[in-house]
């Protein structure tokens, strides 16, 4: 696939020379604050990042065709260094019908921190533990705009594994997830043809979403075992589920109400997970012209202490701050704690623009009071600060 | 006699409210009528592009620039559909922002973060917060339907030596930033010329100025230019609009969330 998409970024590029472009370079620096659990691991982490857009339509807008690579250069986390091809996509839309074709991103949700419906594209898990950066995922995908909604069809024809940090990386699980030894239900593996279906509406201030997934579940459980050298490795078993999903999002007033639900089969017994809150604004606070918001998470999962998500029975609170001035500032502040077994993650992520084409991030992450039963105990030394320059072209 | 006097004194006490009634009640007629001639004036044009830059200036006179593309459709019985996609700042680039508003009752309104390619629901009760860090409220972008407001004639007047209307409306909408607005509005063809912005404790809050007017399909006028002045903060946004383009042919198929994620 690797290959594939550097023949066709090779063969593509000199015909895209006249179609719109766009990219963007970011210099990210990590420090984190606590000797590490394993010695190979580092206080101090720099990375390079890089992403171009080519973008080209014709046909009285369409026809449109969207190239988009990616690529990470990092200083010590060699499974971080890495490219991917981000969109390859043709896409063709008349008067309802919407067809695109091609490796792409869709994403489903509305939830802010867990991101749990959504299961089309793999999670690029090295990029930030966040989950929020995806792998391009190749698909057929089919739309249709109608009075009663929006009924989006998918073909997925090959799975994208999950990339997970080396041994030098961090933050990172302990023992390290061993990729290359990931395992399959199905016999063809990476080639199991995946399908989903999704249905949704706008009802007034409530927007709707009801989906199914059959194919190879995003999300893999994970074992204890050994790997080629004798090392403890936790490795990757990829099941083929069946997922029906729920996402409502509406705006009432100030408040913001969101849900995510899915039921998920085929990876051990059946079971439910949901999370869901609201988001109340304070508009222009203290006089100014800022906004402060409140928000508010629950997450439940149906198995308990068997979950393979740490976010099994826990709570978010949170502040975001808006300021709305000119250079964008936002901060967005929070804690997330499971209220069976007390871990805490503390969140914060803040922005600002600097002139038309630079963006300085920050983000800090602290685990605190980690139990060794939470998925998350692999990490609990692994606090750390992130600063981020991005320069858009 | 002294009977009669008191008779009277009694019916000019009765009529004096009556009249006061009365004069509001035309005065409001009055209003709401040129505001009716003017939504009437401009009713029609069916769907329309264009694009816009924004130059905001803070009081030290440091410049910053956004630029814009936006497209509207007018909707039969309600608020017209708009989506604006935003090219500059950088970070913001492809960020589009889809608004259904209504005539009565709050807008709907979804933002569509290209990075994460998610749609998100917005709360439109925000109406006074700035839009893009500018001095436009949203609220002052939004299309300004007849029901949002209640009128009152206030006077004829001139300005710069033109004929004008200059009348007083009142938000409707709890959640305006707004106590009352004053709109000069030309006699001759029924267009905003100036608005006076009061905010909630009814202080002088911000001066919009259209000019460079120009008519496209032989019937529609569109300024080239709002200059909004902050008198409370010094701070001032110039929107400059061009190549507006009408009637090319969108329909409600351009306005959905699907269609937001199409927009680049």
């Amino acid at each position: 696939m690797r290959g594939l998409s550097a023949v066709l970024c090779a063969a593509l590029l000199p015909g895209l020379a006249g179609a719109d472009w766009r990219g963007e370079i970011a210099l990210e620096g990590r420090g984190f604050t606590q000797a590490p659990v394993d010695p190979a691991q580092h206080d101090a982490n720099l990375s390079l990042s890089g992403e171009i857009e080519f973008h080209t339509r014709w046909d009285e807008g369409r026809q449109s065709f969207t190239l988009k690579p990616f690529a990470r250069l990092d200083q010590h986390d060699e499974e971080r260094t890495h490219a991917d091809l981000r969109e390859a996509v043709w896409l063709y839309h008349d008067d309802g019908l919407e067809i695109r074709l091609g490796v792409t991103k869709v994403f489903w949700g509305v939830t802010e921190v867990y991101h749990l419906v959504d299961i089309i594209n793999q999670t690029d898990v090295v990029e930030n533990p966040d989950g929020e950066q995806k792998l391009g995922q190749p698909m057929l995908k089919l739309s249709l705009e109608r009075d009663w909604g929006t009924l989006d069809m998918f073909y997925l024809p090959w799975f994208r594994e999950r990339r997970y940090p080396s041994l030098e990386g961090r933050p990172r699980t302990q023992p390290r997830i061993a990729a290359e030894l990931a395992d399959y239900e199905n016999h063809r593996r990476q080639y199991h043809p995946d399908f989903a279906l999704r249905w949704s509406r706008s009802l007034g201030d409530w927007d709707l979403g009801v989906a199914h997934f059959y194919g190879t579940g995003r999300e893999p459980s994970l074992t204890f075992d050994l790997d080629r050298d004798g090392q403890p490795v936790l490795i990757p078993h990829y099941e083929i589920i069946h997922q029906t999903s729920l996402d409502v999002q509406g705006a009432v007033g100030d408040w913001l109400w969101k849900l995510e639900a899915l039921y998920r089969q085929g990876q051990g017994p059946s079971f439910f997970v949901a999370t869901g809150g609201f988001e109340y604004t304070f508009y222009g606070i203290l006089e100014g012209s800022g906004d402060l918001g409140v928000l508010t998470e629950l997450m439940w999962d149906e198995r308990g202490t068997e979950s393979t998500s740490p976010f099994n029975r826990d709570l978010f609170l949170g502040l975001r701050w808006a300021a709305n001035d000119v250079a964008g500032t936002e901060i967005l502040a929070g804690v997330i704690q499971d209220w069976d077994n007390g871990s805490r993650l503390f969140n914060l992520e803040a922005s600002r623009r600097m002139g038309n084409a630079w963006k300085l991030g920050l983000q800090a992450r602290l685990w605190n009071d980690v139990v060794d039963s939470d998925p998350l105990f692999g990490l609990r030394s692994d606090d750390y600060i992130e600063l981020k320059v991005t320069r858009f072209f | 006699m002294r009977a009669t006097s008191l008779l009277i004194a009694l019916s000019l006490l009765g009529a004096m409210p009556a009249a006061a009634v009365d004069g509001a009640g035309e005065a409001a007629a009055r209003g709401l009528e040129i505001a009716t001639e003017a939504d009437r004036r401009d009713t029609g044009f069916h769907d329309f592009r264009a694009e816009l830059t924004m130059l905001l200036r803070n009081r030290h006179g440091e410049e910053s620039q956004r630029q814009m593309r936006t497209q509207a459709l007018e909707v039969d019985g309600d608020g017209d559909k708009t989506m604006i996609i935003f090219d500059s700042p950088l970070d913001v680039q492809g960020t589009a922002l889809l608004t259904f508003s209504h005539k009565t009752g709050s807008d709907d309104q979804w933002l569509y973060l290209p990075a994460v390619k998610r749609v998100k629901r917005i709360s439109s009760s925000n109406k006074s917060g700035p839009f893009m860090g500018s001095e436009f409220a949203y609220e002052d972008l939004a299309s300004q339907e007849i029901e949002k407001y209640t009128y009152r004639y206030v006077q004829d007047d001139t300005l710069d030596g033109q004929a004008m209307f200059l009348i007083e409306r009142d938000p409707v909408d709890e959640n305006s930033g707004y106590r009352r607005q004053l709109v000069w509005i030309d006699q001759a063809e029924y267009r905003p010329i100036k608005i006076e912005f009061y905010d909630r404790k009814d202080s002088l809050l911000k001066t919009l100025t259209f000019t460079g007017y120009q008519r496209y399909l032989e019937r529609f006028w569109r300024a080239r230019e709002m200059f909004m002045q902050n008198h409370q903060t010094g701070k001032s946004t110039l929107l400059t609009w061009q190549n507006y383009a009408f009637r090319v042919g969108l329909e409600d198929s351009d306005f959905t969330t699907n269609s937001l994620k199409r927009a680049k």
